[in-house]
């Protein structure tokens, strides 16, 4: 059964749809359309020299090994993070929708990072990891491991990494607990009666009818470890050691705002803007077709 | 991305409504100013504009804090651009160079007052200062304001501790070193040495202090073909000393920028490398007694030790379509009178930052303001122990944010181990080199 709204009158569509779509405009398009427009140029940061030079910018970062290498940090610290954040979530989501004691408590807890902005959720990581002043920083070294991620890259990217994903665990973990919860206890019965054991019970029937939901979490996680992720860095490392932990959207960002290399920097995010696309179509592509709906 | 630009597109809003929104105070011409001072150093600052504002009525001075150093320039930079530039902006002394580029952009003080007719006196400034935001004639660009330099601070608990003369601090990096063993060896302290500002201190400050150059054509100055210097014998020495001490344990490399400052309050480290302003936190916070004196040198380097160089920021005054002459004399006002001793001295007094002017610490010694906080005087003597050379007059390398950063970078590959100090100084060199003609290249 299919229910159609029907307009008589042919300006109100457009006219509900305004709102929206200046928003879009003013703040994806005209934005996007400027970035273009930046990475084909040369310019002082005030903008009182120009040149058009094509595409120069992008040659210059496509050649440069450091950006190269920036590159590879962002896929290691984004598929990280998706793994991560998207593993335990599930697991904690499955362990909470059992019948436990206080499970609300649980729930609610576990959904309290969220509410974390990055650059403070930092700084509470900072106490646990500091080499100096962090307990388990301090605890490590006492055990003689050289724990330094101020200096060892490694590391650096290590803590990053458990520290976005932290970030992450209670978003993934609301929608994976609602998908639990949707599941018909009947079919779970269905299992139980043919006898499935739980950890079959969970790979032939509770996996492929959460899988919808996974393949939307899996999209945004990655797009959050992109994107979202410059608080932490900011706040942890600063892209360091050496260019350790230095992604994609954090070299945008030292590029353009640090060092005002305008043209560059949009070259940048010209190309974060193709990969992220691309990413979405292969996925939508690919991975959906594996999901049941 | 698509955040950064939205943010972006708001700020310019936001500005052009407040620009819009400013109320007009009768009679008087007003002019905004931007600065990046956070608390508490914000509200000493403003203060002393409430100050200028009563001291008479014909001008007003509208100060707004922008945020850190970075966004106060990317703030102006950007209302340039929209063609709403504040009158006033103060600006980190390594964006001199990008502002001084931007010719159009500002309004050189040594033309501002030229033209209002307000009289100035530039030799009143320590010359040290004067010289890193002034041409190689002498004309000055920007307004010394809130200049720092590099000192080092030692806590004397732990010399004691460590059998080591708590009032005869080293003078010399063998004498550092040696402390820093002693220090580690009777674990009077965690860390023997560390620095703050690893590049300010490790690189800028230690070059001028040995007379050695870090870029070619006089750090710079000389003009934007300056090639960096920094993998001479000299300087890979001195990271083999760091990489050398880091092994043995006497030093601790504690992070970039102002990471390192939190060492030493705490009592973590022993002695520091750090700004002069860190002053006023280690009063704050210490609960051992102190004591701060100048940076050391390699005592067979020739000429050594020279002045210390300025580290903090300056104002600018700059332009945009449409403004008055007016409201130009109102910032060479303004600028004229943050020059007074008495307004240099409070300055220097209230926040620990450098007297600017001989006038300022004059005034400040005859209120025996350094009998009651002995060391108080240590950085502004360390600045003007010698006439400064070509290589202690300070820089002008354009991008130096990010030259600083890339000496950070590869300084932290070196002490991870995965190159030795001559690699580290050799890559440091080549990529800076790169910034270097890229922002030769833009701003030709």
């Amino acid at each position: 059964m299919q229910r159609r709204v029907i307009f008589n009158n042919k300006l109100l569509p457009y006219l509900l749809l305004a709102p929206q779509l200046a928003v879009t405009i003013v703040f994806f398009f005209w934005p996007a359309v400027q970035a273009i427009l930046q990475s084909l140029l040369r310019q002082d940061p005030f903008g009182l020299r120009t040149e058009f030079i094509w595409f120069d910018n992008y040659t210059t970062i496509l050649s440069d090994p450091l950006y190269l290498n920036s590159v590879k940090t962002t896929f290691i610290f984004a598929f990280s993070v998706t793994a991560i954040a998207m593993m335990s979530a599930l697991l904690l989501a499955f362990l909470a929708d059992k019948h436990i004691r206080g499970a609300g408590a649980y729930k609610t807890m576990l959904i309290w990072p969220y509410a974390v902005a990055p650059a403070v959720a930092a700084v509470l990581w900072l106490f646990i990891f500091h080499p100096n002043i962090g307990y388990f920083g301090r605890a490590m070294r006492e055990l003689g491991i050289s724990w330094d991620y101020k200096l060892n890259g490694n590391q650096a990217l290590l803590l990053v990494i458990l520290v976005a994903s932290w970030k992450q665990v209670s978003y993934n973990f609301l929608f994976f607990l609602a998908a639990l919860q949707s599941i018909p206890k009947s079919v779970l019965e269905a299992a139980s009666i043919d006898g499935a054991s739980s950890t079959r019970k969970f790979w032939t029937v509770i996996f492929p009818l959460i899988s919808p939901t996974s393949f939307f979490l899996l999209m945004v996680n990655m797009v959050y470890s992109f994107f979202d992720t410059f608080g932490v860095i900011h706040a942890l490392t600063g892209g360091g050691p050496g260019k350790a932990t230095e992604t994609l959207i954090y070299k945008v960002y030292s590029d353009g705002v640090l060092f005002l290399d305008l043209g560059g920097s949009s070259a940048q995010s010209v190309i974060l803007m193709i990969i992220v696309i691309g990413l979405t179509a292969i996925q939508f592509r690919y991975i959906e077709r594996k999901v049941h709906y | 991305m698509v955040k950064r630009f939205r943010g972006f597109v708001f700020v310019v809003v936001a500005l052009f409504l407040a620009l819009q929104a400013t109320p007009a105070l009768a009679q008087r011409t007003e002019v905004q100013f931007w600065h990046g001072l956070a608390q508490p150093l914000g509200g000493i600052l403003e203060k002393i504009v409430a100050d200028f504002n009563a001291s008479q009525n014909k001008y007003q001075v509208n100060p707004t804090f922008k945020g850190s150093y970075p966004d106060t320039m990317v703030a102006a930079i950007a209302a340039f651009r929209a063609g709403n530039a504040p009158h006033i902006v103060q600006m980190f002394e390594v964006g001199t160079a990008t502002m001084m580029a931007a010719r159009e952009a500002i309004k050189p003080v040594h033309e501002l007052m030229r033209e209002t007719g307000v009289p100035f006196d530039p030799k009143i400034y320590v010359p040290a200062i004067k010289g890193y935001y002034s041409l190689l004639d002498g004309r000055m660009m920007s307004m010394p304001f809130n200049s720092s330099t590099a000192v080092m601070f030692y806590n004397k608990d732990a010399f004691k501790k460590a059998g080591l003369d708590p009032e005869k601090p080293p003078r010399t990096w063998g004498e550092l070193r040696a402390a820093a063993q002693k220090i580690r060896a009777a674990n009077a302290a965690n860390v023997g040495f560390t620095c703050a500002w690893p590049t300010w201190t490790q690189f800028e400050q230690f070059s001028a202090i040995h007379d050695v150059p870090l870029a070619s054509k006089a750090n710079g100055m000389e003009g934007m073909d300056a090639v960096l210097t920094i993998n001479s014998p000299l300087h890979v020495r001195h990271v083999q000393t760091l990489i050398d001490m880091q092994k043995e344990g006497s030093f601790k490399y504690a992070g970039r920028d102002s990471a390192g400052d939190a060492l030493f309050p705490s009592g973590e480290a022993a002695i520091i490398h750090a700004s002069s302003g860190l002053r006023a936190r280690i009063l704050k916070e210490a609960k051992f007694s102190w004591g701060v004196t100048m940076l050391p040198y390699y005592e067979d380097a020739k000429g050594a030790p020279k002045n210390s160089i300025i580290g903090g920021a300056s104002f600018w005054a700059m332009t945009a379509p449409k403004r008055t002459a007016e409201e130009y004399r109102a910032a060479a006002e303004f600028f004229k009178y943050i020059s007074k001793p008495e307004v240099v001295a409070k300055w220097h007094m209230d926040t620990g930052f450098l007297p600017v002017t001989f006038g300022g610490f004059e005034y400040t010694q005859a209120q025996g303001y350094y009998q009651k906080n002995p060391g108080a005087d240590i950085p502004h003597r360390q600045m003007t122990r010698t006439e400064p050379t070509v290589n202690s007059r300070g820089l002008r390398l354009g991008s130096m944010p990010e030259i600083r950063v890339v000496i950070q970078e590869e300084l932290e590959k070196a002490l991870q181990g995965t190159q030795t100090a001559k690699q580290a100084m050799d890559n440091a060199v080549d990529r800076g080199n790169v910034i270097l003609r890229n922002f030769e290249k833009t701003n030709r």
